[in-house]
């Protein structure tokens, strides 16, 4: 059967998206693994603030193990730890997420992927979603990771979070939907 | 493939936003086939009947639109959460954003959710979205539509689109509507008038079935 054409999310989701009760919170009350914030920014070809995005998150937990039956490894995931969320952009383009940082995802072949972060980035004017991911800027297992691999070496850094400097705790992220400085996304 | 390319220019939002570079495909990982169990907990009785979530009734058509949710096998996807979000009667959002002059229903929010059953069938209740007025090019209207957001079994097949009515004289001047370009699947947006699923002596019955992508059929070989 042909799958339903996607079509954009518009301008008004925020009557329906994302639920407030789990806006931004991946990891629930006790999750193993260092907590950390992710301040995610989303700008237009013209490096303009693109406030009325939505963006979903879904990642492993510290473990490296995702929170679903398929992942091999299930029986060892952190219940506290859902993995996924949703938060709208604000004014400046930014939307926050409380989360830890993932641990290596380990596939049944044994390919191993550096700790990484699944994006879908949804907004008015995207006619479909746009899928990225979200390594982290000191990771040196980002040099083996298998999809990074498939990315132009000249590309890659538009995947990398940046640690800020003055609060440990705190990655950003820039997504620059256009222009010179777009970032990859993936067909999958 | 059925989905719009980003870039369509006649939707003007598209020129700034559309990404340029050519997607990259990367072999399928835990990450694609696994997924979030999202919003259960949040679905009640009352979210999937849109006419019954304020103390008044609001004003306009009710109708029921009801559907199928099943993958690119057929195979029924169960369990998942469907949501909807949509104007009133007279074609106005419940949203601080949304300027148009018509007036707002108290008694109407316009937002919605359930989850699909055994057999992957999903039911609403609700009334007829109006037609509205926007600023994408000189005389723009967009046809009525009810947005949809499902989750499907994985990360990949998760989808946002709009539903569309039949007969709606406004579709052939909407590029969002156009932004897909193969007729067939332009017609896979539009909903069905189904005599069956009306409620009699209570509302008109709209049939809007979907099929979730994202599961890869074979990889592809060089």
């Amino acid at each position: 059967m042909q799958a339903t054409p996607s079509q954009t999310i518009g301008p008004f989701f925020h009557v329906c998206l994302p639920a407030d009760e789990t806006a931004g919170r991946l990891a629930g009350p006790g999750a193993e693994g260092e907590a950390l914030t992710l301040i995610c920014r989303v700008l237009d070809a013209d490096g303009a603030p693109v406030d009325d995005a939505m963006i979903e998150l879904w990642q492993a937990d510290a473990s490296g193990v995702y929170n679903h039956p398929d992942d091999p490894r299930y029986q060892d995931h952190d219940p506290a730890f859902p993995g996924f969320a949703r938060a709208a952009t604000d004014e400046n383009g930014e939307c926050t997420f409380q989360t830890v940082r993932p641990g290596a995802v380990t596939e049944d072949d044994g390919a191993v992927h550096a700790a990484h972060i699944n994006a879908s980035i949804f907004a008015r004017g995207l006619l479909k979603r746009a899928v990225t991911r979200i390594y982290f800027e000191d990771d040196p297992a980002n040099a083996d990771d298998p999809v990074l691999a498939c990315v132009p070496k000249q590309r890659r850094e538009t995947l990398l979070a940046r640690r800020d400097s003055a609060q440990p705790w705190i990655w950003r992220h820039e997504i620059h939907l256009s222009g010179e400085r777009e970032t990859v996304f993936f067909a999958i | 493939m059925a989905d719009p390319e980003y870039l369509y220019e006649p939707y003007r939002s598209t020129i700034r936003r559309a990404p340029r570079q050519p997607l990259i495909l990367v072999p399928e990982t835990l990450s694609e086939r696994t997924g979030p169990v999202f919003g259960h907990d949040a679905v009640t009785e009352s979210c999937s009947d849109l006419t019954r979530q304020h103390a008044g009734e609001p004003i306009g058509e009710r109708i029921i639109v009801t559907g199928r949710v099943c993958d690119e096998d057929g195979r029924p996807v169960t369990s998942t959460l469907v949501e909807i979000w949509q104007t009133n009667a007279a074609g106005r959002y419940f949203h601080q954003k949304d300027r148009h002059h018509a007036p707002l229903d108290p008694n109407f929010t316009g937002a919605g959710r359930a989850l699909t059953d055994s057999n992957g069938c999903y039911r609403f209740s609700t009334i007829k979205p109006g037609a509205y007025p926007w600023q994408n090019h000189e005389n723009a209207w967009r046809p009525a539509h009810i947005h949809f957001s499902l989750f499907g079994a994985t990360f990949g097949s998760r989808l946002i689109t709009q539903m569309y009515f039949p007969g709606d004289p406004l579709l052939e001047f909407d590029p969002i509507f156009r932004s897909v370009r193969e007729e067939p699947a332009r017609q896979r947006l539009i909903a069905q008038f189904d005599l069956t699923a009306t409620k009699p002596d209570w509302a008109l019955g709209y049939r809007f079935d979907i099929v979730l992508g994202g599961t890869r059929a074979t990889p592809f070989e060089d």
